[in-house]
């Protein structure tokens, strides 16, 4: 960067001023999404003693503005002359950092957050340090709030007395009269927990810990929730049952279901930091009752975590834990009286018979999995079927077929439309765990229907079904099964479906190979390029030029080529228009 | 993350009937009335019984205030509404109970002994304090949603009702009472006001009003906690289904407030009030907002810079309904402007104005053209006509060309009339200087251009040599 000065004639710092003053809003934002050429312009030395001040005093602008300058401020080093002057940027985002605004207050402390690490430990506490205890003190709750998010990326690199001093800012700020300000340093508290030393963890962590666990707030407890998890990890085990636990058993059946709600939520977070032991004497009863919580946000929650949990249970008598405590939840869970409850279970249910094995999943997960798949709630459904794969491994696909077919045609039939879109994308996995038996005689027709649904999403997305199937099947099965139908819907009356021909054409001819496209195919194709509506005959040439990579040289020339000319000089204009792009694509003028 | 994230994300991910961008709102009304009620009174299984009292107009007035008391303990039991078959002869006994209890507190006299206070606030607390439960429909429109009812609402609003009588009775003495109702009541009950029973926050209206009234010592409390209840609104929720009740209240309390203005009350507008133009459910408050603001002009004229300043800088970019609502409030408040401080903000009021007029969508032109109907308004522009003639030509000259709708240019029209008679000399040079100026700026938009195209060459060549690429 040296000699990167500006040269004063060419880039008066007015006339750059002018352009991040003026009047249009949106002027002024592209100008501030610049900042960085300008600062450029200007050098390093204008930069810090001419636009930073200027940045600095005229920080009333709307949020929009001040939010693209908080973030462009985090980019700055290198532009104001490197590390050794980075704490130049430290006044405008001290002020961006108190906006009432949130996103431009958070962006402000994350780039703070990110130059903090550009200072020295020097000036890490001539210059930073007390930028946080200004903050900290703030009169207004944005700049404490703002505080609350920088304590932790200071406090490794400062000396103990600072160290100290930011530790009694933080616990200041914990007792904040605002709850906005404790829910900022409730946030930060596991954050905070990391970086101090063990002892302090345990001395002024875990009190401001229970403390926010037990504020008159639920917004600010839900937080503690989060937290709990970083303290949880930080600790010795011996000591998680005295300093953690009461906090987590009090929360796990707080009053406030969005307490609960956190707790479930944080669930195989929670597990993971407690250990086992602690996992099977509280976390299994705690569990079990988030799972028959009467609210259905903790229901469904708790229902996410189900096979989570299971999964990270202590080997050694997993298995029984499951059977006696958690299954029967899970049983009931299936009738629960909210769907979204049900459809939470039927998303991770099925993982549950690789953790229990054969046959207890045939014995016990079977008729759930059943049940579920007969549910009224088409997602409920849509869930268990899009995870039959976990199931197929254990038991085996064919033992569900029975219960899978009219739950499958009813989802392929159902009224609405996104439904349908997603059975048919579950199409190509049923299809390989069901076989190519199986398929031709229950699902091939439904497979056919779709391609003339009065939804252009569920034709196309059946196209691309019929392109996956036959990459599973075979170029033969395609022939003798698929290629026939959709040939046939070229002379369908209807040009949609017609149409449909063409797009379906264009996504199997490389999939079924040269032989099939060039005898079955390209007639049909080049046929269809009389269709008196325009839209069919563009769709011909773009065919054209989908194909033809697939054609041989022969058949390029003597077939398309002509077809294609012709088409070059149809009335219509788009006509026109694909046509000459297929002539140009394939090389054929 | 947001409580409001939080909860809708339990429920919506991937919901497959409400992504449907189909299914209209008008069809899933059909649904029943819904109804929900709190956690708490779920799964007790037991069955209650409460043992029957005498009627309190059957015993002899010395015995009475001792079964007042029974009676308020009983009626802190609380019952599952949602189970509409439990407990059917006892909840027929507490409500008959509670009604007893209003009309006592009514026209008794002599019933309030000092021990009563305490059962008579721990009554409505039992009843009325309560996590209020998740919203049923995860994006809860109330200007299309019908609200859930509260269940247990036979009940819980003959507490209300008590609880008013007692805070309006004659005997009622807050210096006894402001043991009982004291910050921690004060601020439970203002979580309630997020109730999506709108009959609930009523009554919680009429209830702190009382409250405010008669406990000087909760007033700067109150006022406080509502601040914080708007600022968590405005900044983190954006969920709060009873903004339009508190500012309800609020508006009285500044029509109460004492000149000067104390510095807390500027604060409270500026940083509070007019941040609140920026939440997306706006129309559901507006016109309590916009009363609480023009309650303050009134007070204190010298605060309407602050206030439109902020307006604009607010100012719906993307939103036409808010845009209409802007330009109503800020009607309302030019019409209790006074002319010293118009002076004051008619550049970038006007310019913003001039903005508005020229809006494709007819309906913010059309409220901005209107303006020109209001007579004081009419008169402020006449006297400053030199200042806002030169600011609002340039749009109106070019709309009265180019707006698609003939209803606005007609408008344009009457405007332009009105404003050659007011200064019929400007209004001549601007229209000869019209096509002159349109080139001067597009000239100034060319040079702005060629600026950014020389920084940013200069950008890439530094960035090149800063690369290595080139040595320097």
């Amino acid at each position: 960067m040296a000699g990167a000065d500006g040269d004063d004639s060419l880039y008066p710092i007015a006339v750059l001023i002018d352009e991040l003053r003026n009047e249009d809003v949106q002027l002024r934002l592209n100008s501030i999404k610049k900042l960085s050429t300008i600062a450029l312009a200007l050098g390093v030395e204008r930069t810090r003693t001419e636009l930073l001040p200027f940045l600095t005093d005229t920080i009333y602008d709307e949020d929009e503005v001040l939010l693209a300058l908080a973030e462009q401020l985090g980019n700055f080093t290198m532009l104001v002359g490197g590390p050794e002057y980075v704490h130049c940027l430290l006044p405008p985002l001290e002020s961006l950092a108190t906006v009432e605004e949130t996103v431009v207050r958070d962006k402000a402390v994350e780039s703070l957050r990110k130059i903090s690490q550009e200072h020295s430990p020097v000036d890490l506490e001539v210059h930073f340090e007390p930028l946080v205890k200004r903050l900290a003190s703030g009169d207004w709750f944005t700049s404490r709030t703002s505080a609350c998010g920088l304590f932790s990326v200071c406090y490794p690199r400062v000396s103990s007395t600072v160290k100290a001093e930011i530790r009694q800012h933080f616990r200041t700020l914990c007792s904040d009269d605002t709850p906005m300000v404790r829910r900022a340093a409730a946030s930060k508290l596991g954050e905070f927990a990391k970086v101090l030393e063990l002892d302090y963890v345990k001395s002024d962590i875990i009190s401001l810990f229970t403390a926010l666990a037990s504020d008159e707030q639920d917004s600010v407890r839900l937080l503690a929730v989060e937290a709990c998890v970083s303290i949880a990890t930080l600790l010795p085990q011996e000591d998680l049952e005295s300093l953690v636990m009461p906090t987590l058993r009090q929360a796990a059946e707080d009053k406030s279901w969005r307490v609960r709600y956190m707790v479930a939520d944080k669930f195989s977070e929670l597990q993971k930091a407690v250990g086992p032991e602690i996992t099977k004497n509280d976390l299994v009863p705690a569990f079990q009752n988030l799972l028959k919580d009467c609210e259905a946000e903790v229901r469904a929650a708790a229902a996410n975590k189900v096979k989570e949990f299971c999964e990270n249970l202590p080997e050694d008598n997993r298995e029984q834990i499951i059977m006696t405590h958690i299954l029967p939840c899970v049983k009931e869970l299936v009738s629960d009286t909210n769907q979204h409850v049900k459809s939470a279970l039927a998303s991770v249910i099925m993982g549950l018979s690789t953790i229990l094995g054969k046959d207890n999943t045939i014995e016990h997960l079977l008729p759930l999995f059943l049940a579920q798949l007969k549910d009224e709630c088409p997602e409920v459904r849509l869930n268990i079927i899009s995870n039959l794969d976990c199931v197929n491994e254990v038991i085996g696909i064919r033992q569900l077929s029975q219960s899978l077919l009219p739950a499958i045609v009813e989802l392929a039939e159902d009224a609405k439309w996104r439904v349908r879109l997603a059975i048919i994308e579950y199409m190509p996995l049923l299809a390989g765990q069901l076989g190519v038996e199986f398929f031709d005689e229950k699902l091939n027709t439904l497979c056919m229907a779709w391609l003339i649904d009065h939804v252009y999403a569920i034709r196309e997305a059946a196209t691309c079904n019929l392109m996956k199937l036959v990459e599973k099947f075979g170029a033969e099965w395609a022939q003798n099964t698929i290629v026939p139908k959709v040939l046939g819907m070229a002379n369908d009356p209807n040009y949609l479906h017609r149409m449909t021909t063409l797009f379906c054409i264009n996504a199997l001819s490389e999939a079924c190979g040269q032989d099939i496209t060039t005898k079955q195919m390209l007639p049909v194709v080049l046929k269809m390029s009389n269709d008196q509506v325009a839209n069919v005959r563009f769709n011909v040439a773009k065919s054209l030029q989908k194909i033809g990579p697939v054609l041989d040289s022969n058949a390029l020339q003597t077939e398309v080529k002509p077809v294609l000319e012709k088409l070059a000089t149809d009335t219509d204009m788009d006509v026109k228009y694909f046509a000459q792009e297929a002539i140009s694509v394939l090389v054929l003028a | 993350m947001s409580i409001r994230a939080m909860s809708s994300a339990a429920t919506t991910s991937p919901s497959v009937d409400k992504v449907d961008g189909f299914s209209r709102k008008s069809v899933r009304k059909a649904k029943q009335k819904r109804s929900q009620s709190s956690s708490q009174f779920r799964s007790q299984g037991k069955p209650i019984e409460l043992t029957p009292l005498p009627l309190l107009k059957d015993v002899p007035a010395p015995e009475q205030p001792e079964l007042f008391l029974k009676k308020l303990q009983q009626c802190c039991t609380v019952f599952d509404f949602m189970d509409t078959l439990s407990d059917l002869k006892m909840k027929e006994y507490k409500r008959s109970t509670l009604n007893e209890l209003v009309d006592y507190v009514t026209v008794s006299r002599g019933y309030l002994t000092e021990q009563a206070y305490p059962e008579v606030v721990k009554m409505v607390s039992h009843n009325i304090f309560r996590t209020l439960p998740p919203s049923d429909s995860n994006e809860f429109d109330p200007e299309e949603d019908e609200p859930t009812l509260e269940a247990s609402w036979p009940h819980l609003q003959l507490v209300y009702e008590f609880f008013i009588r007692f805070l309006e009775s004659q005997e009622f003495q807050p210096s006894i009472a402001k043991k009982y109702i004291d910050q921690k009541f004060v601020l439970q009950l203002l979580e309630l006001f997020d109730s999506e029973d709108p009959r609930e926050r009523d009554y919680l209206k009429t209830v702190l009003h009382r409250i405010y009234g008669k406990f000087l010592g909760l007033r700067a409390f109150i006022r406080k906690q509502i601040n914080n209840i708007f600022l968590r609104f405005v900044y983190e929720t954006e969920h709060f289904n009873g903004v339009a009740e508190l500012l309800e209240i609020l508006g009285s309390i500044i029509n109460g407030f004492a000149l000067p203005l104390k510095a807390e009350h500027k604060q409270f507008l500026v940083k509070v009030l007019i941040p609140l133009h920026t939440v997306r459910s706006l129309s559901l408050f507006h016109a309590q907002l916009a009363y609480c603001i023009v309650q303050f002009l009134e007070k204190d004229p010298t605060l309407t810079e602050p206030v439109i300043r902020g307006l604009l800088k607010f100012w719906p970019k993307t939103c036409s309904q808010k845009e209409v609502m802007f330009l109503g409030e800020l009607e309302e408040i030019l019409d209790v402007i006074e002319p010293t401080q118009f002076v004051k903000i008619q550049e970038p009021l006007f310019k913003q104005i001039s903005r508005c007029v020229s809006s494709p969508h007819f309906q913010v032109a059309e409220r901005a053209l209107y303006y020109w109907n209001n007579e004081y308004i009419m008169s402020l522009i006449e006297e400053n006509s030199s200042v806002i003639l030169p600011i609002m030509f340039a749009s109106l000259y070019r709309i009265s060309k180019e707006h698609w709708n003939p209803a606005i240019v007609a408008l344009v029209y009457n405007v332009l009339k009105a404003f050659m008679e007011m200064n019929s000399t400007l209004f001549d040079e601007l229209t000869a200087t019209y096509k002159s100026d349109r080139q001067r700026e597009k000239k100034k938009e060319k040079e702005r251009e060629e600026l950014w195209k020389k920084l940013e060459d200069l950008e890439l060549k530094r960035g090149l040599r800063s690369d290595g690429i080139i040595p320097t």
